[in-house]
């Protein structure tokens, strides 16, 4: 096995500029080394490719791959890509350090507290979001494969495994074997299917699984026969084998545990919403689900894989694009009937043409800027925010959305302009659909919300007017 | 330094210099030219006097099949609308031009790269590269990392690694794809003047030779003009020309 290997590397030797301080990491496919140099700001680290005469052909592609794929990534939620090696004389990719911890480091501390395990799974969810708006699916997600910046950032490394919307799949024509890691694959994977960005949802399901029971849910097999199990057994519910485990939790996990990517979340965005609003997670019957399913159930999936057809014009771009996140922002305390109308149309177009979409009502509570009538909030707050929430699935009635489509959420900021962007920008948010009432010289000198909120949210806003006249005759006595 | 490759021009003017014009704002510095610089459009002796130019200027340009039969008489395998034209294209031609066209190379070297209109295992037979298969038997048949064909008029790209197992991607125009330097490539820029994949916008594509990143382009231009210019002259509008009216 070691014939061919080469002389160990040792600390102080240099490539191309960059001195080797320290190994920090020696896997099977790669060491990892804290290196410097001196024209340039560290800490950065080295990735060099451990060759050897059995060269696993994948451990090479897959440093290929990744040579082509890091560079085109930007972001906080990947290390930051400096220089790649020469193949001819040393291949290596240098890279950011990330400062913080492996979520490897928290295997051992498994089952971990529900909100601590939703928490690990929102950052990973965004940083996946970000990756897959990269056109990347990244189709290794493992907890050796997180890190977390010391913000608490999450941060996805090795793109060894990972597919470029954009860029030639080298691994997709070289190996007739399901490419990923056992416990976490997906079912699709398995049947070398590398195009869909949720399956990076299922191997992050594997994730929450493990560190809210503390066990795997299935297992770590070695052999295909035993990797192609979960295409059809589902594994045994996470509150069944930790009763801590909540209801909303199980709902979330099951879901992205779904065989059928077209049963999970439609983007990770969506997952890391429901992820942070545990009580908007709309419950199913897999929240209450306390065994596996019968061999009959088992069966009948078993039948319903023959013959599906992969789809290929999938990509993370196009997954993404038909599933935004759309908030319509309700002011429920001045905004006209005209005005909520407008908007409800306004919502509904967006929504009729994305059936992947999902749709957060807000409003915003005012409260005191200096917060002086807190007891007044606590006496009286609590009643008025029922009412707004009670107001909002009123308003979103009509849109006929069904379970899991649509969340309502009562902000309480001084500012409403800022609670309406901060949510946006926490969540994902996509779409922003806001009102503009008719203009009045007032705000023409004060400015409103909603030309505050086109000026400082970064993805799309569209602000909706209600027709002058329905305003005059809703304002007239009648 | 950035070079522009350009195949299939097919005498189309407007075709080639809305690719040039683009080339140039790109930072292209050279071009070449990968056959069938005329054949099915209207303007060979324009065409001819702008590449002739270009290659003047250091570019490189290789024969295409529709070039030689310009100068030796339509080959048997070519289609009636292509051997209408070459009668006519020949008799538009000075003698500079025929002389250049006679002059072209079947195939160029040029450090790691290879250009071929057709294939390389045998450049002068005409074959199509139309499956990872053909590509890869081109591939193993040259001694350069990358091969740039014509020949076929839609965009492709090829690699072939270690393992011999070829590969091909569909490229999405605007994306610089690096062409890495552990395997083989064989990029089909598409055709400058007659694209055949019901997109009317002209093809081509830009390679930056300091890291190897090959961009593939779609070009939009004033597509009539070229069009009306076939029917004033008399040819035959080719079904590929007009891809909307071809079904």
């Amino acid at each position: 096995m070691s014939a061919g290997r080469r002389p160990p590397r040792l600390p102080g030797a240099a490539i191309d500029g960059y001195v080797l301080e320290e190994k920090l990491h020696q896997g099977s496919m790669a060491e990892i080394w804290l290196v410097r140099r001196p024209d340039l700001a560290g800490p950065l680290v080295m990735k060099i490719p451990s060759f050897r005469d059995d060269d696993d052909p994948a451990s090479l592609v897959g440093f290929e791959v990744e040579q082509m794929i890091l560079p085109t990534l930007s972001g906080v939620h990947v290390p930051r890509f400096l220089a790649s090696g020469d193949w001819s004389v040393q291949p290596y990719i240098v890279m950011e350090r990330i400062g913080g911890p492996s979520l490897r480091a928290r295997l051992a501390d498994a089952p971990l507290d529900p909100g601590e395990v939703a928490s690990i799974g929102a950052r990973i969810a965004a940083a996946l979001h970000a990756v897959h708006g990269q056109h990347v699916i990244h189709l290794d997600v493992k907890p050796s494969n997180v890190m977390f910046r010391p913000d608490g950032t999450g941060v996805l490394v090795d793109f060894g495994l990972s597919r470029h919307d954009r860029l030639p799949d080298l691994l997709a024509e070289q190996f007739r074997l399901p490419i990923g890691t056992g416990p976490y694959i997906s079912p699709e994977q398995i049947a070398q299917i590398r195009n869909d960005p949720r399956s990076d949802l299922f191997s992050l399901g594997v994730v929450l699984y493990y560190f809210a029971t503390g066990e795997r849910p299935f297992g770590n097999p070695s052999s295909i026969r035993g990797l192609r199990q979960r295409l059809y057994r589902d594994p045994v519910p996470p509150r069944a084998r930790h009763r801590h485990c909540p209801p909303w939790l199980q709902e979330v996990i099951l879901r992205c545990l779904e065989v059928s990517p077209a049963d999970r979340y439609e983007t990770a965005a969506q997952l890391a919403f429901d992820l942070r609003h545990p009580d908007q997670v709309a419950l199913t019957e897999r929240a209450e689900r306390r065994t596996r399913s019968g061999p009959l159930t088992v069966l009948r999936r078993r039948l319903r894989r023959i013959g599906e057809e992969p789809d290929l014009r999938r990509s993370a771009e196009e997954q993404i694009s038909r599933s935004p996140i759309v908030a319509v922002a309700l002011d429920l305390e001045q905004g006209s009937e005209a005005l909520s109308e407008a908007l409800r149309m306004a919502a509904r177009r967006v929504l009729q043409t994305l059936p992947g979409a999902r749709l957060a009502c807000l409003t915003v509570l005012k409260t005191s800027r200096i917060g002086m009538d807190s007891s007044m909030v606590d006496a009286q707050g609590r009643s008025i925010r029922m009412q707004r929430l009670v107001e909002l699935q009123h308003w979103a009635r009509p849109l006929g959305l069904g379970v899991g489509r649509v969340t309502h959420h009562v902000l309480e900021a001084p500012d409403p302009a800022g609670a309406i962007l901060d949510f946006a920008r926490t969540n994902h948010v996509d779409h922003v659909v806001i009102g503009s009432r008719g203009s009045s010289t007032l705000r023409r000198y004060l400015g409103s919300v909603s030309s505050q909120v086109v000026a400082e949210a970064t993805g799309t806003v569209t602000v909706v007017k209600a027709s002058p006249e329905r305003e005059a005759s809703e304002a007239a006595p009648s | 330094m950035r070079i522009a490759f350009l195949a299939d021009v097919h005498a189309n003017l407007e075709a080639l210099t809305a690719c040039l014009e683009h080339a140039d704002r790109a930072g292209a510095s050279r071009c070449v030219f990968l056959g069938d610089l005329v054949g099915y459009g209207a303007d060979p002796g324009p065409v001819l006097a702008l590449v002739r130019t270009l290659v003047a200027r250091g570019g490189k340009a290789v024969l295409g099949n529709h070039d030689q039969a310009v100068v030796l008489g339509p080959t048997p395998q070519m289609n009636p609308e292509a051997r209408e034209v070459i009668g006519w294209t020949r008799a538009r031609l000075s003698a500079d031009d025929l002389a250049f066209l006679a002059g072209l190379p079947l195939s160029a070297e040029e450090g790691p790269r290879l250009y071929v209109h057709a294939n390389a295992w045998d450049p002068g037979r005409w074959e199509y590269i139309t499956s990872p298969f053909d590509a890869g038997r081109s591939m193993r048949a040259t001694r350069c990392r990358t091969t740039y064909c014509g020949h076929m008029h839609t965009p492709a790209l090829y690699h072939l690694g270690g393992d011999g197992r070829p590969g091909a991607f569909v490229p999405t125009p605007g994306t610089p794809i690096p062409l890495g330097p552990q395997r083989r490539w064989l990029a089909i820029p598409g055709s400058v003047g007659q694209s055949r994949d019901g997109n009317p916008a002209a093809c081509y594509a830009l390679l930056d030779d300091a890291t190897d990143a090959l961009t593939f382009q779609r070009i939009p231009y004033d597509d009539e003009a070229p069009r009306r210019k076939i029917l004033e002259a008399g040819l035959p509008l080719s079904f590929n020309v007009r891809p909307e009216a071809s079904r």
